[in-house]
């Protein structure tokens, strides 16, 4: 289906979010992802899948798409893709790592890098429901630069998101920098006693450490919901 | 009608025939799990192979060994648009496991250590089509891609090769797996782009 970008942002220096009309796109809940088809002029073809980060069911809806140096599509998403443009569209696909509104029990995100976008969804969607699912977020990020909504996080944190971030390369004064290990999982994340759906983002080897992490505290493997992303090597 | 993209030309890294339309060459290879990486100890690993009588039959990873493994040198190609050339593995072709069952019957639906399921046509694990495969590259397969023993169906889209493979079970009709009743394809022909049911 085709989709013309209405609007963008830059996130980072590295990441834009492209607002997108797509009237023949289906109902979208939180967590799913588009695939998006890029065609050059001789009909070279190339495609990815990105998250959306709009809440369930919102149009027009959002992705935010973090440029890989080697990469093929995103440069061209991130650097080049101009408002009026057309782009070709597939899904929403995906309905494992979703969270819907009706859901009423408490929920745990954890975010590796560009992992946070469909969390963000989630976020979103839980605050448009004025859901009373108790929400907390812990967003694992290399350095402060590389934050995505860093605003709008600060202004979502409350009583109904607690949101921890965490840096692995540098952070802000007075803020630790390292891994999130098994201490900050305890620390900073819904203890496994309360049962929470536990929904973990990120790069392939942020998602096995934190898994391991998850399993070592108690929590149960069918209420731990993974999405990968990136070369494992 | 194709939606041209002003400006793109892509990088057109592959020109490979062995490329099926809409995916592009990766190098490394990435992971893509909905959950945990369970982890098994080949010891306490077991494959049961269920007919539609209901009938079951049991290997252990010894007894797997026994029927024969087999170098497989093959592409595989992920849903989520990456395809891998020239892969290398060894594994036990799943006709041995049937042959040793004496069992058919249209279609199969695989089952995993973590419970994942996969549903395949008969027709697509049969005649050297499918494996259960423990090694990749020269090593055992890292639990993360699917070892001790994931299915491997690489004519198909990657997700119908299950991680953690511990059971066939043999059906008489159809039924949806774990992706397929989330909307993608029955059968996942990479060639024919069979990638979701909808949309």
């Amino acid at each position: 289906m085709s989709a013309r970008v209405t609007g963008m942002r830059r996130e980072t220096a590295t990441a834009r979010t492209l607002v997108l009309e797509a009237p023949e796109l289906g109902d979208t809940v939180a967590g799913q992802h588009v695939d998006i088809r890029l065609t050059a002029e001789d009909g070279y073809t190339a495609q990815r899948s990105y998250s959306l980060a709009s809440p369930s069911g919102a149009r027009p809806v959002e992705v935010t798409v973090e440029r890989f140096e080697d990469g093929e599509v995103s440069p061209y998403l991130v650097e080049d893709v101009a408002v009026g443009d057309p782009l070709e569209l597939r899904g929403p696909i995906g309905g494992w790592f979703v969270w819907r509104q009706e859901q009423a029990e408490p929920v745990q995100l954890i975010a590796g890098g560009s992992g946070i976008v469909p969390l963000m969804a989630m976020v979103r969607t839980h605050a448009a429901a004025l859901s009373t699912a108790p929400f907390r977020l812990l967003y694992g990020v290399q350095d402060p630069d590389r934050r995505y909504y860093r605003d709008e996080l600060d202004r979502r944190a409350g009583p109904a998101l607690q949101v921890d971030v965490r840096y692995s390369r540098r952070a802000p004064a007075g803020a630790p920098v390292g891994r999130i290990g098994v201490a900050d999982l305890s620390l900073l994340t819904v203890p496994a006693e309360q049962r929470p759906t536990v929904y973990v983002c990120g790069p392939t080897g942020f998602v096995e450490a934190i898994a391991d992490g998850l399993l070592h505290l108690g929590h149960a493997p069918e209420r731990i919901r993974t999405e990968r992303f990136g070369p494992s090597g | 009608m194709a939606v041209f993209s002003p400006g793109f030309r892509g990088r057109r890294r592959t020109t490979n025939p062995a490329l099926p339309p809409g995916q592009y060459e990766e190098q490394g290879f990435p992971v893509l799990s909905a959950g945990i990486t369970p982890r098994i100890r080949e010891d306490d690993w077991r494959f049961t192979l269920t007919t539609t009588a209901g009938e079951s039959r049991q290997w252990s990873w010894d007894e797997m060994m026994a029927l024969g493994p087999e170098p497989i040198s093959t592409d595989i190609h992920c849903v989520t648009s990456w395809s891998k050339f020239g892969t290398s593995w060894r594994g036990v072709s799943v006709d041995r496991f049937l042959d040793a069952a004496g069992a058919d019957a249209p279609f199969v639906m695989a089952g995993c250590y973590g419970g994942y399921t996969t549903n395949l046509p008969m027709a697509d694990v049969r005649g050297g089509k499918a494996w259960i495969a423990f090694e990749y590259d020269g090593e055992p397969l890292p639990p993360e891609h699917g070892g001790p023993a994931r299915l491997l169906v690489p004519h198909l889209y990657f997700w119908k090769s299950a991680k953690w493979v511990n059971s066939l079970t043999l059906m008489e009709h159809d039924r949806a797996g774990f992706w397929e009743s989330l909307g993608y394809h029955m059968h996942g022909d990479p060639w024919r782009e069979e990638r979701y049911r909808s949309a």
